[in-house]
């Protein structure tokens, strides 16, 4: 497993994804996968970055675990903000009209529709929020 | 991200190539604030973009609710990848891709 930890700011978005992606890269994670993956660790940091500290900033630990034998990954986002479950939010209704749809509120969606599992966990003043993708 | 705008008449057409993501969709906001408001009709040629994550779907939407007002607007040249998106996230019912 391989361990990263930066300070949660929109600005180091591009750091994580590289780390992220340089880790998939020796597994030979498919194009297609890498960027359902890098999507699904933006809407992550960004969501860290912007509102898991309330008073200045921290930091962010992004774990990535590696399974060649699957092929697929385990990747962890680790912050000890606000305790916060993304999860649990309701789903945008997204039947609705372009008028009517509220702008916000996809992000976490487009998560769990991409990944094949995301799980949360409030542990020791941290939150922890785990993708898991095979391809 | 790239932009390159060409319009005729009230028609504006966007070309984008690259990535929408949280760091460039602002500037893309910003460029259709600036230049839709005599707009009747708004394309996006997509054929150049390989990413867009909630951040560039929101403005998506945006445009599209201020083009309804005043318009219409469609994509073209869409990726497969990005449709997907699209399909989920039920962008697809909203927005009027060729």
């Amino acid at each position: 497993m391989k361990e990263f930890e930066i300070e949660a700011i929109k600005e180091n978005l591009h750091t994580v994804l590289q780390f992220i992606n340089g880790q998939l890269a020796l597994i030979g994670c498919p194009m297609k996968i890498q960027t359902q993956i890098d999507i699904a660790a933006e809407e992550i940091f960004i969501n860290i970055a912007s509102y898991a500290y309330t008073d200045g900033t921290g930091t962010a630990v992004v774990c990535v675990e590696l399974h060649p034998e699957l092929p697929g990954v385990d990747i962890t986002f680790i912050d000890r903000g606000v305790p916060y479950d993304p999860l649990a939010k309701a789903d945008p209704d997204i039947t609705l009209s372009a008028q009517d749809r509220q702008i916000g509120g996809l992000g976490i969606f487009m998560v769990k529709k991409s990944m094949d599992e995301v799980k949360y966990d409030y542990l020791n003043g941290c939150n922890i929020l785990t993708l898991k993708k095979g391809w | 991200m790239n932009i390159q705008k060409s319009s005729h008449n009230n028609s504006l057409t966007f070309s984008i190539s690259g990535r929408i993501d949280t760091s460039t969709s602002p500037k893309l906001e910003q460029e259709l604030k600036n230049s839709i408001n005599d707009c009747t009709e708004l394309t996006f040629d997509f054929a150049q973009v390989e990413y867009i994550s909630s951040a560039g779907l929101r403005v998506l939407l945006s445009a599209q609710k201020t083009m309804n007002k005043q318009g219409s607007m469609k994509l073209k040249n869409v990726h497969e990848n990005i449709m997907e998106i699209f399909e989920v996230t039920g962008f697809t019912d909203i927005l009027n891709i060729e």
